[in-house]
């Protein structure tokens, strides 16, 4: 799509890798064994918890009154909470609050930042100004203070929960985008582009979008994991998922006052979450090593 | 350099106004109204009406927020729905505690981030950096409070070492206060270390490979020498002027870190105003916590611009 000029090394770079690169992208994130093993243990888990009826061997919400607080056995591998639900079984049905919890906020707060950094680094001007100050503010807030105070004003549940994490990081993915486009904006085939005569807006969805996706995903994996974490602050707090629906960082809530009786309610759902947090962090790495021409 | 500071200052009012806007709006958006929220639904709406009156609530929008911040601008942050005491009488007087966890919360994780992050960008791709640099990844990955929970269990519940929550201030007796802030600080500190560390080791990267640590190696300076004297010092600047970032994650982990261990700072606050919607509370915390920050950066960002001529005088001592 984009046309490299003979004068323009690092653009030619760029777009070289762009259209062609793909498979090749692939193969060097394949050779990447640490990211590609994140990567496949991330889908495992989606996988798990996509088909949890099949995977999970007891109900994640039925309770039974006669094992109560069991500790791990070969019946209930990860033992049992304090209404005789099956650990193992909740936190793959779990998995599913988290997922969707990272996936859907992450969606809808490059929804909302990515046309604004478009425009804000397409047109500048005042919009821009106004734009980098409002970004500026919101970016002023510890994130997790600002994610509460979201949460707190529109009520418990999950879905506010993923709007308050959305509106934290939505600023996060104007600056990148933005800052993209500035780089763009300036290079030879977008010239040469306009002087075909391209409208604004052929020249930033189809050029300028399509050239600055790279670190957007890039970020965008390391904010799913970022933003899985949140939601189980939240969620721990009580303002996330609600029961009895189980979520990883309601589990941890609820495990609390039986941290001396039994540990274990305490000790696996942490785990979870590291495991699911570590595996998009590294595959996350991993892909910014392969897209980020300043790593090579 | 005073224009540097001329426009750095007029760069917050913008910034300062969206602020405000931000947290004025937050409140405002809660559904229903803060006086009916408060007092509960069987509430008899004559006191609902007066609260409404009292906190300025039948007001358009707009005096209500002029009202606002020109409360603010003369030290008037409102009053708590709960004991009506000032709102910033009570942020100040949670501000030694949560400072006193940050300050050591800031050298728990530097303590372990400056070495881990300079061994690993000077021993590049040895076992040192894969695991230096693997710890890192963990840490990130850990979400702070289940960390709070284990060490909680570990030295509290089964070992019997250190309480398991409370608080000490440091003016009554300094061995309590200081076994209370240990599980706090490290739990503080290990997350921001991770994060600390990958700053620095990238930065770190980048200066070993610029030319005048090269010319300090052609001197025949030691590997050592040249590392901690030349490279880690400029390495370092770049991880300071990013503090604003880490101190918005300190105060983000001190509201979960000090529920965990009931330490009774900012966090802990920020928490009790939420669970008994104490609306002017919250409001203010917000606000405080995104002054600090901004307030922090803009003395980073002057100090730094201090001691700008850096570049020059790096170059010049190689």
């Amino acid at each position: 799509m984009s046309v490299a000029l003979p004068g323009a090394p690092r653009a030619a770079k760029r777009a070289a890798a762009a259209p062609r690169g793909f498979r090749h992208l692939l193969r060097r994130f394949a050779r990447n064994r640490l990211a590609a093993g994140g990567l496949a243990l991330f889908v495992l888990i989606v996988l798990a918890a996509a088909f949890a009826p099949w995977v999970a061997p007891f109900s994640p919400i039925k309770t039974d009154f006669t094992a109560y607080l069991q500790a791990p056995s070969a019946r209930h591998l990860m033992g049992t909470d304090e209404l005789g639900r099956d650990i193992l079984s909740r936190l793959v049905f779990g998995a599913r609050a988290s997922l969707e919890a990272g996936v859907i906020s992450v969606g809808l707060a490059i929804a909302a930042g990515l046309p604004l950094g478009l425009a804000a680094g397409y047109y500048g001007g005042r919009l821009g100004d106004v734009l980098m100050r409002l970004t500026d503010a919101m970016l002023a807030f510890p994130p997790l203070i600002l994610a509460l105070a979201v949460a707190a004003v529109l009520g418990p549940g999950l879905g506010k929960a993923m709007i308050a994490i959305a509106v934290v990081l939505a600023p996060v993915f104007m600056r990148l985008t933005r800052a993209e486009v500035l780089q763009q904006r300036e290079r030879e085939y977008v010239e040469a582009v306009r002087a075909i005569g391209a409208w604004d807006s052929r020249i930033i969805w189809r050029h300028l979008l399509p050239n600055s996706l790279a670190p957007i995903v890039v970020q965008g994996s390391l904010a799913i994991a970022g933003a899985i974490i949140t939601e189980a602050t939240l969620s721990f707090l009580g303002l996330g998922t609600q029961p009895p629906t189980p979520s990883w960082g309601s589990m941890l809530n609820a495990a609390q006052q039986y941290l001396s009786q039994a540990p274990w309610l305490s000790f696996w759902p942490g785990i979870a979450i590291a495991v699911t947090v570590f595996a998009l962090n590294v595959a996350g790495d991993g892909l910014r090593e392969i897209w980020d021409p300043r790593t090579r | 350099m005073i224009r540097f500071l001329a426009r750095r200052l007029l760069i917050m009012i913008p910034v300062l106004f969206f602020v405000s806007l931000i947290v004025f709006a937050l409140i405002n958006l809660i559904p229903g109204d803060a006086a009916r929220l408060f007092l509960g639904e069987e509430a008899p709406p004559e006191a609902v009406a007066v609260l409404r009156h009292e906190l300025g609530l039948d007001q358009p929008v707009y005096v209500q927020y002029l009202r606002w911040v020109g409360g603010m601008l003369h030290g008037n942050f409102g009053y708590s729905f709960k004991d009506h005491r000032p709102v910033l009488a009570t942020v100040l007087e949670k501000v030694p505690v949560t400072g006193e966890l940050t300050a050591a919360s800031l050298i728990v994780a530097w303590a372990i981030a400056i070495p881990a992050g300079a061994v690993a960008a000077w021993r590049q791709r040895t076992a040192a950096d894969y695991g230096a640099s693997a710890a890192a990844l963990v840490g990130l990955s850990i979400p702070n409070f289940w960390l709070g929970i284990m060490l909680i269990y570990l030295f509290a519940v089964h070992l019997h070492w250190l309480p398991a929550s409370g608080w000490t201030p440091l003016y009554q007796d300094v061995g309590r206060n200081l076994r209370a802030l240990l599980m706090p600080a490290c739990v503080l500190g290990l997350v921001l270390a991770a994060v600390v560390m990958r700053q620095l080791r990238s930065s770190m990267v980048e200066v070993l490979s610029a030319d005048f640590v090269r010319t300090a190696k052609a001197k025949g300076l030691g590997g050592r020498v040249v590392v901690i004297r030349h490279a880690l010092r400029n390495a370092v600047i770049p991880v300071i002027t990013v503090m604003g970032i880490q101190m918005g994650t300190l105060l983000g982990g001190a509201v979960i870190t000090e529920t965990i261990f009931a330490v009774p700072g900012l966090g802990q606050l920020t928490i009790n105003s939420i669970y008994g919607r104490d609306y002017p509370m919250l409001e203010g915390v917000v606000l405080f916590s995104a002054l600090a920050i901004l307030l922090i950066n803009l003395v980073v960002d002057i100090v730094y611009s201090l001691i700008d001529p850096r570049i020059k005088l790096a170059g010049g001592r190689s």
